[in-house]
């Protein structure tokens, strides 16, 4: 049977989260903590390969004790298992300090449950917004990664091919490779479900397998927390509101309106710089 | 199995013992390119690493990866690198992550370059990913200011939370210190055929039947909407009051040579796909001119658009939150002043985008009565 882990986060919903605008700093409170709707998608994508081909989903999450309720969702959703890897030592982890206690997890749970055919990442986090522990996870592992996919056309667990769409700026590559492969979930991916009511009292029940350090033999204690996070925020600022001028055009009419603004927009550097000049403007 | 034993020792990575990280110098920018053709913001990086390259008075590098494209290392003279280092080999046409990681490993392991930066697109974002966990070394996403201060440490900032805040990040820890940069943000030197430069070849790290992945196909989305590229964006808001609003921005966008974005509000009701939302839960562009139409500016739009070189707002309401944010604020119906707008540009490309006759601001002088 394959068996599928996927990599999920519990974030405050930064969409929620305001600006103080006397002390310009983050009113955090009564931000929710949410799984980070990008991890849902994988966890769908893995629960729907469950239901075609049979697989064992678990669900693992790097993070402070309370986020066992984001593992209680994702079992009540249909995963099988849920770890939180929790411990002090590793606060303050910056995105290669997580992707090696993620790709330690992994190891661990393929130790437990068997070898892992798939990983799911979502494509990045509400805060830590990089998308940068997805890949980390992969070349930790030495497994092949599909970033940004939007589709899984084809998976065969006898082959042991799978055929991906990714997405890019400017088109979708069809990508073919071999399990066990890492994947980053858009949300185009698919729809994420609800929990049905066994599942409810399943997740309710359910306590996940919680794991830290001591749980790791060979954990390098230089790699994970603060001290294993190469990248320092030294500072942080509200930017200010952009600070205009604002020309109100008041012309009699209508045309006289749009000619003006073209006025305007000509008298600045917008034409050199959109390629608007042509020799057709005369110099002097 | 095989992989199994293969794995398990690469999770760690770092390789221990100390290294000599004065013997990194320069600024490294990885260009990336599609078929031969390079992405305008490799060159806009190589525009903002030149600045930072003279203030460490360290070389420019380039770092060209492909198939067929010795002509990009060409490229990245005339935009201003000093050394261009090129990995041109058959098998490196389509990118793939690890034959593209190897061959940019070693590189930077041998040329040892104190800054490596790359676009902040899907591919430069899948890439660096890699490359930072294998060196390992420190690495910034979605960079939209970049400096280096006296002691040689580069300053790479980024929105956080939902582009509320800015962050600078730091790593003094490893080297090269890495970033990844928004498209769109920082400006290409212009590109200059008499510049010179060295080219060093680079030969493939891994051998075509070591590399596991394959490309079947690229299916190019000519319709695909890039805010997050466009250069000019024509958003439409509630104000537009139903799709068929929508036309008259397409209209304008089209004579532009824009794209046409929305507000949430209007996605939400269906006027419009998903894909042109700009703001805080759809794109977040920097195009060089933007016009918010019928949109009222809520912040949470604001924080999608606002670093947009030029904006202008049309709005009948003049006390819209929008237009305190605007450089050009013109207040009444929209669907006058658009189709206006449409026409006037159209006269203006027709006379080569010289200033109309009946230009408003042309009356300067009064003319005397009777003549
Ligand atoms: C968590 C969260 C996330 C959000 N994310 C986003 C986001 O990513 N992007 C986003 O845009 N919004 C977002 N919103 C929604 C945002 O708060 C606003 O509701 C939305 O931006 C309003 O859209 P609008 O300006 O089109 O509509 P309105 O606020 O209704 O404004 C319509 C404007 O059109 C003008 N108008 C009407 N008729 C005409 C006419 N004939 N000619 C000229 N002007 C006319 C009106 O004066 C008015 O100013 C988010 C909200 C939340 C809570
Ligand atoms: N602490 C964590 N525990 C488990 N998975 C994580 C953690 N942080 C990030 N991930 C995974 O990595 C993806 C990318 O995260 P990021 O690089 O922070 O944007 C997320 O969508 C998760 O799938």
């Amino acid at each position: 049977m394959l068996h599928i882990v996927v990599c999920i986060k519990q974030v405050p919903d930064s969409r929620e989260i305001r600006i103080d605008p006397k002390t310009n700093t983050l009113i955090r409170q009564g931000v929710p903590a949410i799984v980070n709707y990008f991890d849902l998608h994988g966890l769908e994508e893995a629960l729907r390969i469950k239901d075609e081909h049979g697989a064992r989903v678990t669900v693992v999450t790097m993070g402070p004790p309370s986020a066992e309720k984001a593992l209680k969702l994702c079992v009540s959703m249909g995963a099988d298992e849920g770890v939180l890897v929790s411990d002090r030592a590793f606060a303050g982890a910056d995105t290669l300090a997580t992707s090696y206690v993620v790709a330690l997890t992994v190891q661990k749970a393929e130790q437990e449950w068997g070898p892992v055919d798939l990983v799911f990442c979502g494509k990045q986090t509400l805060d830590g917004d990089t998308g940068q522990v997805g890949p980390g996870v992969a070349c930790r592992l030495d497994i092949e990664q599909l970033t940004y996919v939007e589709k899984v056309e084809h998976l065969d667990p006898k082959t042991r091919e799978i055929i991906v769409h990714r997405h890019l700026e400017d088109g979708v590559e069809r990508v073919k490779a071999k399990l066990p492969v890492l994947i980053t979930a858009l949300t185009e991916l698919n729809e994420p479900r609800r929990a049905s009511l066994p599942g409810v009292i399943r997740g309710t029940r359910y306590q996940p397998v919680v794991w830290t350090t001591n749980d790791f033999e060979d954990i390098d204690r230089s790699k994970i927390g603060l001290r294993g996070s190469p990248t320092i925020v030294s500072k942080t600022w509200v930017p200010d509101p952009r600070a205009v001028n604002t020309k109100v055009l008041e012309d009699e009419s209508t045309d006289a309106a749009a000619n003006h603004l073209l006025d305007e927009l000509l008298a600045t550097d917008l034409p050199q710089k959109l390629g608007w000049v042509k020799e057709a403007v005369s110099v002097g | 199995m095989a992989e199994q034993r293969k794995r398990k020792p690469m999770i760690g990575l770092q390789t221990d013992g100390d290294v000599d990280w004065s013997e990194y110098r320069g600024v490294m920018v990885v260009v990336e390119q599609r078929a031969g053709q390079a992405k305008p913001v490799s060159w806009q990086l190589l525009g903002e690493a030149s600045r930072l390259a003279k203030k460490l008075e360290a070389p420019l590098m380039a770092l060209v990866i492909g198939s067929d494209v010795h002509h990009l290392a060409q490229e990245a003279i005339y935009h201003g690198a000093d050394k261009v280092y090129l990995c041109d080999s058959l098998e490196l046409g389509p990118y793939r992550t690890r034959p593209y990681s190897r061959v940019c490993l070693h590189v930077i392991r041998t040329y040892k370059p104190e800054i490596v930066l790359m676009g902040a697109t899907y591919t430069g974002r899948d890439l660096a990913g890699a490359i930072a966990t294998h060196l390992p070394t420190g690495l910034t996403a979605d960079s939209t200011q970049l400096d280096v201060d006296e002691d040689r440490l580069l300053l790479a900032s980024r929105p956080a939370f939902s582009e509320k805040m800015l962050a600078t990040i730091l790593c003094k820890q490893f080297k090269p210190q890495m970033a990844t940069a928004r498209a769109g943000v920082f400006e290409a030197l212009p590109r200059d055929e008499s510049r010179e430069g060295e080219i060093i070849t680079v030969a493939p790290q891994m051998s075509v039947d070591e590399i596991a992945t394959d490309v079947l196909e690229f299916l190019e989305a000519a319709d695909r909407v890039n805010l997050e590229e466009a250069e000019i964006i024509v958003a439409g808001g509630r104000g537009l009051g139903g799709p068929a609003g929508f036309a008259v921005l397409e209209e304008l966008a089209h004579e532009l040579g824009g794209v046409v974005g929305a507000s949430r509000a209007v996605v939400d009701v269906g006027w419009i796909g998903h894909e042109h939302q700009v703001g805080q839960t759809g794109a977040t562009v920097r195009p060089k001119l933007y016009f918010a139409i019928g949109i009222s500016g809520a912040v949470q739009h604001v924080v999608g658009m606002q670093n947009s070189g030029c904006i202008v707002a049309i709005n009948k309401d003049p006390e819209a939150p929008i237009m305190k944010i605007s450089d050009y604020a013109i207040v009444g119906d929209l669907f006058q002043i658009v189709p206006a707008i449409t026409k006037a540009v159209r006269e203006r490309k027709a006379a080569g985008w010289a200033p109309s006759p009946f230009s408003a601001t042309r009356q300067e002088q009064p003319v005397p009565a009777g003549q």
